[in-house]
């Protein structure tokens, strides 16, 4: 019987190992101050990670097809300067300046594709590049100076509340989860990316357009950091052309602890979420205990192995059980 | 007293319940070029690996140089120089031809490895091999041919004394086939063994001394090749009992459902035939004949140059796998770990993969009806697993191999292309398939080609069976003619 039960547990932490630590790191922080579970800290925290959360969604696409997407960064701030100068260079409406941002990212991570599609060049290196070059844009077009001045209309999207206590960003960071989690687990195209993430020949001869779903999903990735772009503008007020400069690595590591696999095939959107929260609970509930922020560098990278680390552990500890079984 | 360098008795290997090598024993003269024949599945792959230290025999003896072993491991058997050249290189494709031959055995000067010692007496041994090759070139860039030679020459180099060789030609071309039986000929000068694995009579012929024939396992008989004729070799090697039972046909043919016309891709050319509704057609022929080529074009998997296909009385292209599958064509692919199944994904996934349009509801996925359409063709299909959500990782050969059947038959197609539906799974799983596809064929008014290199099998199975050699069909055999004697004829060119 507890032979059962502790196999049941452990084949329960195997799945959900991860909203384990989530679960121990908010018991940590709550007995050490009292007020990291008031209500108001709870959606400071979903504010803080809501960016890199909306980013996790499109880079989970791509890393599901086992690919990656270093250039979303660098499509965030340009969508940041790009969408700040149509306002006011060009004083363009606000919701027209955003969809103009959101093609421009989309169109980027197209190109991402193409030249992973046709021209055979490593995700990572086609990323690379990207992300050099979008980052050049942006510096190119401000001509390295921040842009200010835009409509308070605007801003709400990034300082505004819903019922009074629920931010914005973290609406929206939401509504993309649920986007993305359907997509992923009920359509076609979803089951699709999980099969040329698994085994791309298989899928190529079981039917499946291997390019058109890569072009799916880098230009899925370039549509989220855009639109996480624009969110950011608005919640910052100012136009910088160094916005979302290191954000690619934030927005990994989060995923990679949601347990999606770099190397393609495996993961669950909904646990990216989890990931991506961990990584804000650490941020927000060691500055609260004002650890110094280098040492919360040090300690996050730890977190990160550490917790790869076990979850690779307890994987190979069931899949030894099964065979034992079989 | 002959001196046999190595020798095996009373060889042999039992796998759970498989005799896979029965009480083998052969002697290996020095400096002799000693060829293995035997069908698939008659021990040759097995008796090498006992030699080369890969696996360890369940009994009988090793003898080399006149010393026993039980066993031997793998840096035994190279240390006392045995090496072995598979179809698969070992070479590391980025170090140039020297490092490669010298690899592990760095010329070194003062620390640093002397690149330029290495080069001078890596050319010294290809030359003394008749080879011209520039020892600085990197590997990468080196056609197949060449890289088997540095495979060679990394072999002499070691000083080794038994060279095997598994089906060496197979992948060249006349000339480079050529090219490798001179250098055969300058190893024999050197007094090294070469046990010589081939498919290919004329082959054996040519570059052998002696010829041991192999079947089910069991040690046949040795004879000289100057001795014996192609036929009485065949004979040999053939002699085997269809050990199977296969099912035998009880609907007959109908219409033609799919016709080929001068097919011509990169790898095959002028392929022809009809295929019937009910019919199993059996593809035989060597390893790399060109068979799997002909069933990726048909498929869409690979580009057709020339020639028309019509399904059901329609002249259809097929550009890609889809517009196969929309056409009503499925694959099973011969390399199920890297074509056919999806791993990391459930059963259900798999399974309703390339189907799962029947199981959506506007836009999404309903998982009831996933999980219905998965049920059903793992009850058909009789699939061992725990669940829908099992991972197919963790399921047998067998299993996942009704898996891609599975993934295949849910799209509902009426043509399926079985690329050697049996490999590697055990005698009951083969058994299974086997029913199923008669049931296919009979209940559902299916039709199937079938690529086989189970001579048995495709005999077993097949209502007619076109024979294939260096891309092209070179014969057509009834049924009332079947004898694996003629299909070898012809797929080895002596008809």
């Amino acid at each position: 019987m507890s032979k059962m039960n502790s196999k049941k547990l452990r084949a329960i932490l195997g799945e959900y190992g991860i909203i384990a630590v989530l679960i121990l790191l908010v018991i940590v922080f709550a007995c050490l101050s009292d007020r990291f579970l008031l209500l108001n800290n709870i959606f400071n925290i979903l504010r803080q990670v809501s960016i890199v959360g909306i980013i996790s969604v499109g880079m989970t696409f791509v890393m599901l097809t086992g690919g990656i997407d270093l250039s979303c960064g660098s499509v965030v701030g340009a969508s940041v300067v790009g969408a700040a100068l149509l306002m006011t260079e060009a004083a363009m409406h606000p919701v027209l300046a955003c969809l103009i941002m959101l093609v421009f990212g989309t169109v980027l991570g197209l190109i991402n594709a193409f030249f992973i599609t046709q021209f055979k060049v490593p995700p990572f290196i086609a990323t690379l590049g990207m992300m050099t070059s979008v980052r050049g844009i942006a510096y190119i077009i401000t001509g390295g100076l921040p842009v200010f001045g835009f409509n308070r209309s605007f801003t709400v999207l990034g300082q505004g509340y819903v019922l009074n206590v629920i931010p914005i960003p973290v609406i929206v960071m939401f509504v993309v989860f649920a986007f993305g989690i359907v997509f992923l687990g009920k359509t076609r195209i979803g089951r699709h990316i999980y099969g040329v993430g698994g085994n791309e020949e298989a899928a190529r001869l079981s039917g499946v357009n291997v390019k058109k779903i890569k072009y799916i999903v880098y230009g899925i990735a370039g549509l989220m950091s855009s639109l996480a772009g624009v969110v950011l503008l608005a919640r910052v007020n100012s136009g910088q052309p160094n916005a979302g400069e290191g954000y690619e690595m934030d927005v990994i590591t989060g995923v990679v602890l949601g347990g999606v696999s770099m190397s393609g095939g495996q993961g669950k959107l909904g646990m990216v979420i989890v990931g991506t929260l961990i990584m804000g609970i650490l941020t927000n509930g060691m500055t609260m205990l004002t650890v110094n922020e280098y040492v919360q560098q040090f300690i996050k990278g730890l977190v990160l192995i550490g917790a790869v680390a076990l979850d690779n552990a307890i994987k190979e500890s069931r899949a030894k059980q099964s065979i034992d079984k079989a | 007293m002959q001196d046999n360098i190595l020798e095996v008795r009373h060889l042999s290997k039992y796998y759970a319940g498989v005799k896979a090598l029965d009480d083998v024993s052969i002697a290996f003269r020095r400096g002799e070029v000693h060829a293995l024949a035997g069908e698939n599945g008659a021990g040759k792959s097995t008796l090498i690996k006992a030699i080369t230290g890969a696996i360890v025999p369940t009994a009988g003896t090793i003898v080399l140089e006149g010393q026993e072993y039980a066993k031997l491991n793998p840096i035994d058997a190279i240390d006392k120089g045995i090496a072995a050249i598979y179809q698969e290189f070992t070479l590391i494709p980025h170090l140039t031809v020297a490092e490669n031959i010298y690899f592990g055995k760095e010329v070194a000067k003062g620390g640093f490895v002397d690149k330029k010692a290495m080069n001078a007496s890596a050319r010294a041994l290809m030359d003394d091999m008749g080879i011209t090759l520039d020892p600085a070139a990197y590997v990468c860039d080196l056609g197949i041919a060449y890289q088997q030679i540095v495979e060679i020459a990394k072999a002499v180099a070691a000083n080794s004394k038994i060279l095997i060789m598994d089906e060496p030609t197979a992948p060249l071309t006349n000339k480079e086939t050529e090219m490798l039986f001179q250098i055969i000929e300058k190893l024999r000068a050197r007094n090294v063994t070469i046990i010589y694995i081939s498919h290919r009579m004329d082959e054996i012929f040519k570059v052998c001394d002696r010829v041991s024939v192999m079947r089910d396992g069991k040690y046949i008989r040795t004879d000289n090749t100057a001795d014996i004729t192609v036929h009485d070799l065949i004979a040999n090697m053939v002699g085997r009992e269809l050990g199977e039972d296969y099912p035998q046909r009880t609907k007959p043919l109908g219409e033609v459902v799919l016709e080929v016309e001068g097919l011509k891709s990169e790898k095959v050319h002028d392929i022809s035939f009809q295929l019937h509704k009910g019919e199993i057609l059996g593809f035989g022929g060597l390893v790399g004949a060109g068979r799997t080529e002909v069933m990726q074009a048909i498929f869409g998997a690979d580009r057709v140059k020339e020639g028309t296909i019509t399904v059901k009385g329609k002249r259809e292209t097929v550009k890609s796998p889809a517009k196969a599958l929309e056409l009503g064509i499925g694959l099973i692919p011969e390399d199920r770990k890297n074509q056919g199944v999806l791993l990391g994904l459930s059963v259900r996934q798999n399974v309703t993969f390339s189907s799962l349009k029947q199981a959506m509801v506007g836009c999404f996925v309903r998982n009831k009806k996933d999980i219905a359409i998965a049920t059903e063709y793992i009850e058909k299909l009789r699939i061992k697993t725990p669940s829908v959500n099992q991972q197919v990782k963790n399921l047998s050969g067998g299993n996942q191999q009704k898996v891609v059947l599975a993934k295949a038959l849910a799209t509902k197609c009426d043509i399926i292309i079985f690329d050697e539906p049996t490999r590697g799974i055990d005698v009951g799983a083969k058994q299974e398939i086997y029913s199923l596809m008669r049931h296919l064929v009979d209940e559902e008014g299916k039709s199937i080609i079938m690529v086989s290199s189970e001579m048995p099998e495709l005999i077993g199975m097949s209502d007619r069976i076109l024979v294939m050699r260096h891309g092209g069909i070179v014969g057509e055999i009834q049924k009332e003619d079947y004898s694996q004697e003629l299909i070898l004829e012809y797929a080895s060119g002596l008809k």
